[in-house]
């Protein structure tokens, strides 16, 4: 893995074509990665350290102290100008300009210091509780484990319907094959959103609003799924099929046996795309589900967004394990596509 | 084990006919080649035998029973493909098992079947490997144990062999010819390779055009070919035909004038040609040879193979023949030779095409048997 990324033209030293191309790559990474890094770096941070501006990069919280006869902890600064330079104080109050402040070791002097001879302490302080919390204040299991059904369901029942009507569509003769096949193909023009009110109306006359399968049954037939499923299937050797039948498979064991295991790559591409589309759905679960025990992960993160107060650390902690799932999936999956197994064997 | 009964077979897709009307028997354990140019409907003749083609017309009667409204699975047939058509995501031992799970049969018989077969087709070392890790010789022999395992019929095999080279299709020839000693069960072979026919059929039947030429043990269809098709097809290299009017003719043979007016004769029956009748004289190049009294030609190439060599010719006409000596030969491009056509050994061809009866065959003349 070393070796592959310190490859290089020159060889002693860095080529000109090296620093281009490192350069753009490094470019990438930074576009790419940069904002993800930045969302799970914040998601350590304290609500205050949020709360600052200009935001830093790293989790660097304001300090604070407990002086005696104050009710709430006060925020130490220190000095690096003017009379008390080198102080380190506590801040009472501000007003205008100064700030009042006090010796926590002395807290019976006051202290005038001007905003500009101030600076916060700052420590480095990883704010775990971003994540617990989401455990112990909200319900964030119930959550995943909504977005999780629906998305295992819905990528299972997706595969098997699609594929189904791909081998069909791929590998039978029928009259009216290609039509069939053209108006699952033409839906792909049709934009959500024009569907969005009828289909609302067929899933809440089925009664299956706030029920985790009103997201699932929409979503399962894709023409994209389809499409995808039948090109591949057609290059699998009708002579395949055949010799199946010659051995006494049924036309269920020869989809099963047969065509759904030599899909594989499409089948992966397919179940990473379901994965994706029911993990990240968010404007059709927020239509049908109202109640907050059925809410996805999606919706759950757009809850915490209320229309005076945001509770950033639990968005961005919730946010980062939200990401997850879907980043170890692709991980996983990824190795599947690159296998072409149908060709070999035949020929 | 099994008879194929084939009854005015036919094949339409839409309005296009491609098999006109079959009638063939299969005697039980016989092995049958079809064999005939690209395009002849041999391949979806068989296609038909299996199940995998529907039968538009006529009657398919495999044992004494008619199966035309069986699928492929219930006929009990066995079937090697062109492409081997191997599951490439099983490895060996599950390619040879499949068609037995599939009805059902207990693990431990499978297991039998499998590891008998396996041995037979000398494939053990290679059970657990994938297709992909076999060469083409091991992939066929896979997919003939795959059809083994079932123990059926009968066994078909779709051009099994035109995807190896040259010299492994000869030794899988033998090994298919030796397969059928052993188990002895009526096999249907289609090829397009006439060699193949020849040497491993015990029936071979010609077809062109989704008609059957002639049909019948390969000997015979070389010795006494019913029309020119059959005498061209039959045979390598192909048969020579010269152009030539009857000039007399009786039970007994019938003599011949070429272009130029030489007079040759075949020992044919020519009853039914009348005398200033056009036909095709047909001679083998192997039953042609220098002879100072013989037919002249120019010799355009020499093909010398060591063991034998190939004189390719031009009459004076400019009909092309081809000779075949055995040995080696000093004549050489350009020149000119002669060669002779005897009576014995001449094929004559009605300008209808077909053979008119040949009287005394030549090849058992100097042959071994009586």
């Amino acid at each position: 893995m070393l070796r592959f990324l310190t490859q290089r033209r020159g060889r002693d030293k860095l080529d000109m074509t090296d620093w281009i191309s490192f350069g753009v790559l490094g470019f990438g990474v930074l576009l790419m990665l940069g904002p993800v890094m930045w969302l799970v770096i914040s998601s350590f941070k304290t609500e205050a350290a949020l709360q600052e501006y200009p935001p830093r990069l790293l989790p660097l919280a304001p300090q604070f102290v407990e002086v005696e006869g104050f009710e709430t902890a006060l925020q130490r600064f220190q000095v690096i100008a003017g009379e008390h330079e080198g102080r380190e104080l506590a801040q009472v109050r501000r007003i205008g300009l100064n700030a009042q402040m006090i010796d926590p070791q002395n807290p019976d002097e006051q202290l005038n210091v001007h905003i500009n001879d101030r600076e916060p302490v700052r420590a480095v302080q990883v704010e775990t509780q971003n994540y617990t919390g989401l455990f112990t204040r909200f319900n964030f299991l119930l959550y995943f484990w909504n977005s999780t059904f629906i998305t295992v369901v819905a990528t299972v029942l997706t595969v098997l319907f699609n594929s189904m009507a791909a081998f069909a569509l791929a590998k039978y003769r029928f009259k009216g094959r290609t039509s069939v096949f053209l108006l699952i193909i033409a839906t792909l023009m049709i934009p959500p959103t024009v569907t969005l009110v009828p289909l609302f109306l067929v899933v809440s006359q089925m009664g299956l609003i706030n029920s985790p399968w009103a997201v699932i049954w929409p979503a399962i037939a894709t023409p994209t799924g389809v499409f995808l499923l039948r090109q591949y299937m057609l290059s699998i050797p009708d002579d395949l099929l055949d010799a199946a039948r010659m051995d006494n498979a049924s036309e269920w064991r020869v989809y099963w046996k047969i065509v759904l295991p030599l899909s594989a790559p499409a089948l992966a591409v397919l179940i990473i795309f379901s994965v994706m589309w029911r993990w990240n759905e968010f404007l059709w679960p927020l239509i049908v589900l109202n109640r907050s025990e059925v809410f996805t992960l999606q919706l759950a993160l757009n809850s915490f967004q209320g229309e005076l107060q945001t509770a950033w650390s639990s968005l961005l902690a919730m946010t980062v394990l939200t990401l997850l799932p879907i980043t170890l999936g692709f991980a996983f999956l990824q190795k599947f596509i690159t296998q072409g197994i149908a060709q070999s064997g035949v020929k | 084990m099994a008879e194929v009964e084939l009854r005015d077979i036919v094949k339409k897709y839409g309005e296009v006919q491609v098999i006109h009307g079959v009638d063939l028997t299969i005697e039980d354990g016989t092995f049958c080649v079809f064999v005939g140019p690209s395009g002849c409907g041999k391949s979806t003749l068989l296609r038909m035998i299996a199940g995998l083609e529907e039968i538009s017309g006529g009657d398919l009667i495999i044992g004494g029973e008619r199966v035309n409204d069986q699928r492929a699975a219930e006929r009990g047939l066995a079937m090697v493909f062109q492409t081997y058509a191997l599951y490439p995501h099983m490895s060996v031992r599950q390619n040879l098992a499949f068609g037995l799970e599939n009805i059902r049969m207990p693990k431990a018989e499978i297991a039998d079947r499998v590891n008998e077969a396996a041995r037979m087709l000398k494939l053990e070392p290679y059970l657990d490997r994938k297709p992909r890790a076999l060469s083409g010789g091991q992939r066929q022999r896979v997919a003939i144990g795959r059809a083994v395992v079932r123990e059926p019929k009968v066994f078909l095999f779709d051009e099994p062999l035109s995807n190896l080279d040259a010299e492994l299709r000869v030794s899988m020839r033998g090994e298919i010819a030796a397969l059928h000693r052993r188990i002895g069960n009526t096999m249907i072979y289609v090829t397009h390779d006439q060699v193949e026919a020849m040497t491993m059929a015990d029936k071979i039947v010609v077809l062109r055009d989704g008609r059957i030429e002639q049909a019948g043990a390969p000997i015979e269809l070389y010795n006494r070919p019913a029309n020119t098709f059959v005498a061209g097809f039959i045979g390598s290299p192909r048969m020579n035909f010269l152009p030539c009017k009857v000039t007399a003719r009786d039970a007994q043979g019938v003599s011949l004038a070429d272009a130029q007016g030489r007079q040759l004769r075949a020992a044919v029956d020519g009853r039914t040609v009348a005398e200033g009748d056009s036909v095709e004289l047909g001679i083998r190049p192997e039953h042609m040879h220098p002879d100072p009294d013989g037919y002249p030609v120019e010799i355009e190439n020499v093909e010398q193979l060591g063991g034998e060599s190939y004189l390719y010719a031009q009459t004076q006409t400019g009909v092309a023949l081809t000779a075949h000596l055995s040995g080696q030969t000093s004549l050489a491009r350009g020149g000119q030779a002669h060669l002779a056509i005897r009576p014995e050994y001449a094929h004559v061809f009605r300008k209808d095409g077909v053979a008119l009866p040949r009287l005394r065959l030549g090849e058992l003349e100097n042959g071994t048997s009586s």
